[in-house]
């Protein structure tokens, strides 16, 4: 069995009288390629935002590669090695697409080879015909590609991505599953994503949230074909 | 980095050097000092603010620090060369503990501001009421509102009575800021630069590549305060007198007129901006018809409105569509295409 890269114990996060996540305990092995799914409220965000330190648990644990990280702050945890996008594209507008990868290349990097790998980086996500345009005056599907590209130039041997396909055509979402496939050749992956065919074109294991805690963990096909996922989810009749 | 060794920095002493030449055939160089000490005095707050983000209400509290450290020195050491140097360091170490402790404690936006304007208030308090006798520090008495005269002005390092004053002072202060000017770019052009530009842009992404945001953001907080203290230093020489109006209220809001007005986001244009609105103020000063800050105001009312942007962001977009279009435009059009296509498929 490969190394376990990310375990929770016991992640509890509770927002006054509201437990958002309870008690959750998660294993993702290297090289793993997990997408948590579940309808809204049901604390596949709230659980990512604890584990990438945008928001600090209640109770519980966090660990990456045996470090205890419960309760760092973002910039600790991605500068572990930790790839992050967050729900909301955070991008930086006013630079153009070099810039903004070069820059999240440099941080593991000197100088010289950050360029060759913000140049690297950009030919292998086909950004090469924008690279010098800037970020404000981006498609939404290539603002979510180039946000992307800012993760892969980290190096990252952990990626965090929440809803990488949100607002995507179907072009972008098939383009967006190559790449991501491709990460899982050095990383493992968790994905929190709604879009179930993007979900089913990676293939990959699935874990469902429902009222903050696990319901069940599987392969997309077997969890699709769960009455009780597609009663909670699917909001079908079992 | 190799273009701007080759192009840039000889393309800026030759310019420098040209100004310098043609200038003081136009104002006198005692003004011309006094315009190039506020332009540096401008450029620190461009720099922080411009491309760092960083908006502080308080600029003029490190150019009163250097004034003031400046004078309290010079006083009690008598050679001015040391003092120079006081003036630079101290008002940098203030502001990087003051920065420390507003950027680790994730202060931003409008809280930034209210920090360092009250920290400009309480030493503009502090100053004014150091009138007594008992407020001396080593051979320097404060001297409440009235500030200190009569300090050791700048001399030739080592010889404290062959003094620089008159041309030879403008000279200094306009080699200075070529200096201050090149050195700066040369940041802008470094990692740490582009990475403060970065955090401009969008702090959240920058943390979340594991950059150290909070520590950055200090760093070049000193810088700008560094910058604003020796800017201090140099007018404390100019004027051969430090009051407690260098931390006024009205400084403060004057520095961050002279950024809008002359263009945020350029290194050029808080120095136009300062420069040109302190020669404006000047020449008004010498008549009595219309009030000064008025129409300070009225000025950055009609640049908010009109030129948003500032000056010389509108002059260079002008000189692009002017002579630049041949080369602008196909990039432009086939960029339209492209975009356009991909948001429809």
């Amino acid at each position: 069995m490969a190394e376990i890269v990310l375990e929770t114990a016991g992640l509890t996060m509770r927002f006054g009288g509201v437990v958002a996540t309870d008690n959750v305990d998660f294993k993702l092995r290297a090289g793993e390629l997990r997408c948590l799914i579940g309808p809204n409220g049901a604390g596949k965000s709230t659980f990512f935002k604890c584990v990438t330190g945008l928001l600090t648990p209640t109770g519980g644990q966090v660990f990456m590669r045996g470090h205890e990280t419960t309760g760092w702050n973002p910039r600790q945890v991605a500068a572990l090695g930790v790839g992050i996008k967050t729900q909301v594209p955070n991008l930086m507008d006013g630079l153009d697409v070099h810039e903004n990868i070069w820059m999240a290349a440099r941080r593991f990097l000197p100088m010289q080879d950050a360029m060759r790998k913000a140049s690297e980086v950009i030919e292998r996500l086909a950004l090469g015909p924008i690279a010098r345009t800037e970020l404000g005056r981006l498609a939404h599907g290539e603002r979510q590609r180039v946000e992307l590209g800012l993760v892969v130039a980290g190096d990252p041997w952990l990626v965090l991505l929440d809803e990488p396909a949100a607002g995507m055509s179907a072009d972008d979402v098939e383009r967006m599953s190559d790449i991501i496939r491709e990460m899982t050749r050095t990383a493992a992956v968790v994905i929190v994503e709604h879009d179930m065919q993007f979900i089913r074109s990676i293939a990959s294991t699935v874990t469902v949230f429902h009222q903050g805690a696990v319901l069940m963990e599987d392969h997309v096909d077997r969890v699709m074909a769960d009455p009780t996922v597609r009663n909670v989810y699917l909001g079908k009749k079992a | 980095m190799a273009s701007f060794w080759a192009k840039e920095v000889p393309a800026t002493i030759i310019v420098a050097a040209l100004l310098i030449w043609i200038m003081p055939m136009m104002i006198g160089t005692y003004t011309l000092t006094v315009l190039l000490i506020y332009g540096m005095l401008g450029f620190s707050l461009g720099l922080i603010w411009g491309f760092g983000g960083i908006l502080c209400f308080g600029q003029a509290a490190f150019f009163g620090l250097g004034a003031y450290t400046y004078a309290i020195a010079a006083i009690n050491i008598g050679d001015s060369t040391i003092p120079m140097l006081l003036a630079v360091l101290v008002p940098a170490a203030f502001a990087a503990l003051l920065g420390a402790m507003m950027f680790y404690g994730r202060l931003t936006d409008v809280y930034l501001g209210v920090i360092t304007l009250v920290v400009t208030l309480i030493l503009f308090k502090f100053i004014s009421s150091t009138a007594g006798p008992e407020y001396v520090i080593g051979k320097a008495r404060l001297g409440g509102f009235n500030g200190i005269p009569g300090f050791q002005t700048l001399n030739v390092p080592g010889r404290p009575n062959d003094y620089i004053y008159g041309d030879p002072y403008f000279y200094f202060c306009a080699v200075l800021l070529l200096i201050v000017y090149l050195l700066v770019s040369w940041l802008l052009k470094s990692s740490f630069g582009r990475v403060a530009v970065g955090i401009r842009e969008n702090e959240v992404r920058v943390a979340l590549m594991g950059y150290d945001v909070s520590a950055r953001k200090t760093v070049l907080f000193a810088i700008g305060a560094a910058i604003a203290g020796l800017a201090g230093g140099l007018f404390a020489n100019w004027g051969e007198i430090v009051t407690p109006n260098l931390f006024s209220l009205g400084q403060s809001a004057e520095i961050i007129i002279w950024c809008i007005v002359g263009g945020l986001g350029t290194r050029i244009g808080p120095i136009v901006g300062a420069a040109g609105l302190a020669y404006l103020k000047f020449l008004l000063g010498q008549q009595s018809m219309i009030d000064n800050t008025l129409l300070t105001g009225i000025i950055l009312v009609l640049f908010v409105l009109f030129l948003p942007k500032g000056l010389v962001p509108a002059i260079a977009s002008l000189w692009r569509i002017s002579f630049g279009q041949r080369r602008q435009l196909p990039r432009h059009g086939a960029r339209r295409i492209r975009s356009g296509g991909a948001r429809h498929g």
